[in-house]
This record gives structure tokens, C-alpha cells and sequence, in this order.
């Protein structure tokens, strides 16, 4: 009987994501070239520009960081979900769904390395945005910010890996980018305040998971929340564990030729 | 001995095309056993619903008397494969590949020292070991994932065309470490391959695959005997067409064939007639340069049960394969 949880195989797929990640230097400073733009100009932008909803003496760029932080967090814990396809594409994947590793342990294997990978990077991006003025509340808001960090990641890693074991090719895959990604992204309250929207739209940020995330790394960093933190949490922690479910339930059920 | 696989009335069908269809064959432990049949006709998708990586759309399959269906772990636990496409990891390094695997195997790290240095010895990749896969060329990756395939000394080893597009030096290299591998280790191996030597000479049985069909199974020997027929090869120099139509007289001749001046006869008790032959020869004025006489190979054998050569299949697959890439650029 294969273990369900099977640490030595975990450890293993999270060393080679790792491994990977840290190989591609160049898709590393890539990752974090758009965050950065956003930041800078972005930021720079709309500095004197006044949000209705807006709260009262909070500058753009402070706003914006946790939002730029939730935006490297969504593409990069995605990407590393959907990743499966590219193993699939590659041939690697039958290596590894031939061994005696229950299908639970590889998703986990695949989730850690997945939330380390984003997670650097999203350290990576505060960081940034601190050396470019923006201000946080302290470094409990930091701490606290890191569990929203693993819970976004989790969770979208989790989806990638649902949509990636639907897929067949990675023909798809700007389909998602364009119908997946940036619907996300745009409706979280990343760029904007969700207050004073109109009801429709406040209605898609209110299904939008990362809505919650940003939400959450907004409450932590600058003290400024649109829900309670607890609310964010607790929803981030249902759709992580839903999500993580799903991505391992179709996972099991993919098949490799 | 009991039965290391029992496959009953397997099937798959992709999409309305049957990839096989309703395969029966029992292979017993310690056996050696060759698929041998032309690029898609279906042994590919046979070893992969064996090794639980499809699910059959009908019958069922056992591996070490385990269901693929039911209890696919534990077949996983008893198994190795070796795939015809690659399926390595281009950014980790060979050793890291191979670290990989055995992680995944639960060896612990003395043996997978141990068996590392082993099989990257028996591939002579030692020296490349730290080098991304990237990096290697296409025979070097092949003898890697061969390295890779063997390492966990499984119960049941699936080989995908092993040996295909390596150098005949590193091809003779791994037959005789898998027939090692059968006979000393007792692993159970089946193979597919599309090279007739390597069936003949490696296996104790080989089924014939073709159009997802098993269309003859035996011993290479015995597959050879049961078409009863040797073959006579005349070499002419003029114009054949007379002697061609008074052979094509005779009952005995079963088969004839002509190819850049020579004429295969398929004959039985080729010996007793090569006399015969050279009088009709003479009467019909054509002159005889050589005759040989040939015992059938596994190629007749291929070529009695499916009626083309494996190499005549073989350019139609590559052209279905050209085809499906032409499609795929232009999507």
C-alpha cells in the first residue's frame, strides 16, 4: 500500500521546482519586470489622483503594493500549477505518475514548490516596494502578511493544477491568461477601491478569491482593510482548501499518453 | 510459476479509434517477452494501460497479481518502465534525474549511490552525470532514462522500444544487460519494439501486434517453423518474365517475389527443389547467377502474418506522423 503522505516524495518534487526555479534566472527577473512597471509607473502615475473610496490619507503607492504583491502571487502560483502541462508537454510527467508515489503526495510536492517559488517572489516585490517609498504598519503586518502570501499561493496553485490536468496541450494556455488571469487580477481591488464601484462589478470582486488576498495583504501592510481580516482569512482558508481538493481530485483522475 | 502479467480482452479506444483491441496474452514470471509489430499498431498503448499510466475502455489487466484498474499502487510498486519518448527533466542535470527517481522509489542513500554509479557505469554516462539534459545529445538522454528505467530492480520491466535510434555498439551493450537482468535477477521483461533482430534474439516469445491485434504469438523458433517455408533466392541477369510465368505454374511455390534481380521463392523443403528449379531455369533460357538458400527469419514471420514488411508499415506511420505535425504548426 503506497503511503497517502509520502515526505520523502514531497520533499523530492519540491526540490525540483525549486531547482528549476532558481535555474531560470532569466524567467525570474521576467516574472518580476511587470510588478515592478506597476509599481513604478503605475505608482508613480496615479499618485495624485484621488480613488472615490479612497481612505483618507493613504498615498497610491502604499495602496498599490499589497495589490502589485497579490498580482505576483496570482501569476506565479498559477504558472506553477500549470506547469503539469508543460511536464505533460515534456514527457516528465509519465516519469513521475509511473512511481508508487500517491497522486496526493505529488500534488503536495507540487503545491510546496509552487507556494516557495511565488513566495519569493512576493517577498521579492515587497521588498522592492519598500526601497521605492511605500510604507507598512510594522513587522507584525509583515509576518501576518506572509500567511495571507502561502494561502494565496496554495490556492491558485491548486487551481492551475485543476485546469492543467483538464488540458491535453498546452495550446490552451494563453486562453487562460487572457480568460483566467486577468479577470482575476483586475476584479481583486488590486489597482482600485472597491468602494463606491457599481453593483455589478463590486458583485464579480465579491466571487474574486483574490479579492480576499489583497484585501487581507492591504490589512496587514497598511493597516487599512475593506473587510475584516478575520473574514479575509477564514474565505482565503476555504477556497486554499477547495481548491487544493479540486486540483487533487483531477489530478488523480489525468491520464498521460 | 504463476503468471507475472494476465491481460484479458484489453482494450482502448481513443475517440472511436480502437488503439487495441480485445488482447489476451498471459506472460509468466521470469519470462522475457517481445511485442513486435510496426510503429502504431498499438504496443505503446498496451504498456502504458499495463503500467496504469491509461485507463482500458474495456477487459482487464494484472501485473504481479495486481488489477491496473483497482489497485493501481500497487502495481506501480512492481513495476519499471522505460518510454520511447523522453521523459526526462531537461533542467536537472543526469544525476539529479536519477536522484529523483530513486527518491521517488524510497531508496534509501547508500543505495542510491550504489545504484547510481551502476547504471550511469553501464550507460557510460559517468562523466556527464553533472550536466544539464538539456546539454545532452539525443542517444545520451536515450541511455540516461535507460539508467533511470533500471535502477529500482523491478518485478516487471516495460522497455518502449529500448534500444531505438542508439548506435548498434551501445544497442548490444543493453541488450545484454537487460538479458542479465532476466535471467540473473529474475525480472519479467516485455519489450516493444519494431527491430525484428531484437525480438529474435532477445525474447523467449513475441506476439506479433498489428492494427491493435495480436495476429501470431510463439517462440521466435516456433514462429519461424509454423510458416513452414524456406526461402530461395535466384539471382538473374536477363529478362524473367517467361521463367516468371512458368514458376507461377508450379503449386509448390507458395510466394514469389522479385526485387533488383533476385526472385525470393517461399518454398518448402527448399533443398529438394533447387535441382528442379535449375532445369525450368534452363528451359526458359534464363541464366542463373546465384542461388541461395535461407531459413525463414522473424522478418517472414512479419511478413507472413501482416502481409507487408515492417519497414514498408514503417514509412506510412511516418508519413501519418509528418501529417499530424504539419497540422499541429498550423493550429
Amino acid at each position: 500500500m503506497a503511503q497517502l503522505i509520502n515526505l520523502e516524495a514531497i520533499y523530492v518534487m519540491w526540490l525540483r521546482e525549486m531547482k528549476r526555479f532558481f535555474r531560470a534566472k532569466s524567467r525570474i527577473a521576467g516574472s518580476l519586470a511587470m510588478p515592478f512597471f506597476f509599481l513604478a509607473f503605475l505608482g508613480t502615475g496615479f499618485m495624485n489622483v484621488r480613488f472615490s473610496g479612497m481612505p483618507p490619507g493613504v498615498n497610491y503607492i502604499d495602496f498599490l503594493a499589497p495589490g502589485v504583491i497579490g498580482m505576483i502571487l496570482l501569476f506565479a502560483s498559477l504558472t506553477a500549477g500549470i506547469s503539469v502541462l508543460w511536464d505533460r508537454e515534456f514527457g516528465f510527467l509519465k516519469e513521475i505518475m509511473v512511481t508508487p508515489v500517491s497522486r496526493v503526495s505529488i500534488v503536495l510536492g507540487r503545491i510546496l514548490g509552487g507556494v516557495s517559488t511565488a513566495l519569493i517572489q512576493g517577498i521579492l516585490i515587497l521588498l522592492i516596494s519598500l526601497g521605492m517609498g511605500s510604507k507598512i504598519v510594522g513587522i507584525f503586518g509583515v509576518l501576518s502578511s506572509l500567511v495571507f502570501m502561502v494561502l494565496i499561493s496554495a490556492g491558485f496553485v491548486g487551481l492551475g493544477i485543476a485546469i492543467a490536468s483538464r488540458m491535453k496541450d498546452i495550446h490552451g494556455f494563453s486562453l487562460i491568461m487572457n480568460f483566467v488571469i486577468m479577470p482575476i487580477f483586475l476584479l481583486s481591488g488590486a489597482l482600485f477601491p472597491l468602494e463606491g464601484l457599481p453593483t455589478w462589478l463590486i458583485a464579480l470582486a465579491y466571487i474574486d478569491p483574490l479579492t480576499y488576498g489583497v484585501d487581507g495583504l492591504r490589512g496587514c501592510l497598511i493597516g487599512i482593510s475593506h473587510f475584516n481580516l478575520l473574514v479575509d482569512f477564514l474565505v482565503l482558508l476555504c477556497f486554499c482548501i477547495v481548491m487544493v481538493g479540486i486540483g487533487a481530485y483531477l489530478f488523480e483522475k489525468t491520464e498521460v499518453d | 510459476m504463476a503468471d507475472a502479467i494476465e491481460i484479458n480482452g484489453l482494450t482502448k479506444v481513443f475517440d472511436g479509434l480502437v488503439a487495441v483491441d480485445h488482447v489476451s496474452i498471459n506472460i509468466a514470471e521470469g519470462e522475457l517477452f517481445g511485442l513486435l509489430g510496426p510503429n502504431g499498431a498499438g504496443k505503446t498503448t498496451l504498456i502504458k494501460m499495463l503500467a496504469t499510466l491509461l485507463m482500458p475502455t474495456s477487459g482487464t489487466a494484472k501485473v504481479s497479481r495486481y488489477d491496473v484498474t483497482k489497485d493501481p499502487d500497487k502495481v506501480r510498486r512492481c513495476i519499471g518502465i522505460i518510454f520511447q519518448d523522453p521523459s526526462l527533466d531537461n533542467r536537472l542535470t543526469g544525476k539529479e534525474n536519477l536522484d529523483f527517481h530513486a527518491r521517488m522509489y524510497g531508496m534509501d542513500g547508500e543505495l542510491r549511490k550504489e545504484r547510481m554509479s551502476e547504471v550511469l557505469d553501464l550507460v557510460e554516462l559517468k562523466d556527464k552525470a553533472n550536466v544539464l539534459v538539456e546539454n545532452y545529445s539525443g542517444g545520451m538522454k536515450r541511455r540516461l532514462e535507460i539508467a533511470r528505467g533500471l535502477m529500482h530492480h523491478p518485478e516487471v520491466l516495460f522497455l518502449d522500444e529500448p534500444t531505438l535510434g542508439l548506435d548498434p555498439q551501445t544497442r548490444r551493450h543493453i541488450w545484454e544487460y537487460i538479458r542479465n537482468l532476466n535471467k540473473k535477477e529474475d525480472i519479467t521483461i516485455i519489450l516493444t519494439t519494431h527491430y525484428i533482430e531484437e525480438a529474435d534474439y532477445l525474447c523467449d516469445r513475441v506476439a506479433i501486434i498489428d492494427y491493435g491485434k495480436i495476429v501470431a504469438l510463439d517462440a521466435p523458433k516456433n514462429l519461424k517453423y509454423s510458416i513452414g517455408v524456406d526461402i530461395i533466392s535466384l539471382e538473374i541477369s536477363n529478362s524473367a518474365d517467361n521463367f516468371v510465368a512458368m514458376l507461377g505454374k508450379l503449386k509448390w511455390i507458395k510466394k514469389m517475389k522479385e526485387h533488383d534481380g533476385f526472385l525470393d521463392l517461399s518454398v518448402k523443403n527448399g533443398e529438394t527443389r533447387i535441382p528442379e528449379l535449375m532445369n525450368i531455369a534452363q528451359k526458359a533460357g534464363v541464366v542463373v547467377q546465384s542461388v541461395s538458400l535461407r531459413k525463414p527469419t522473424l522478418e517472414d514471420v512479419f511478413l507472413h502474418y501482416v502481409g507487408k514488411t515492417i519497414r514498408e508499415e514503417e514509412t506510412s506511420v511516418k508519413d501519418q506522423v509528418r501529417e499530424r505535425m504539419r497540422r499541429r504548426w498550423h493550429n
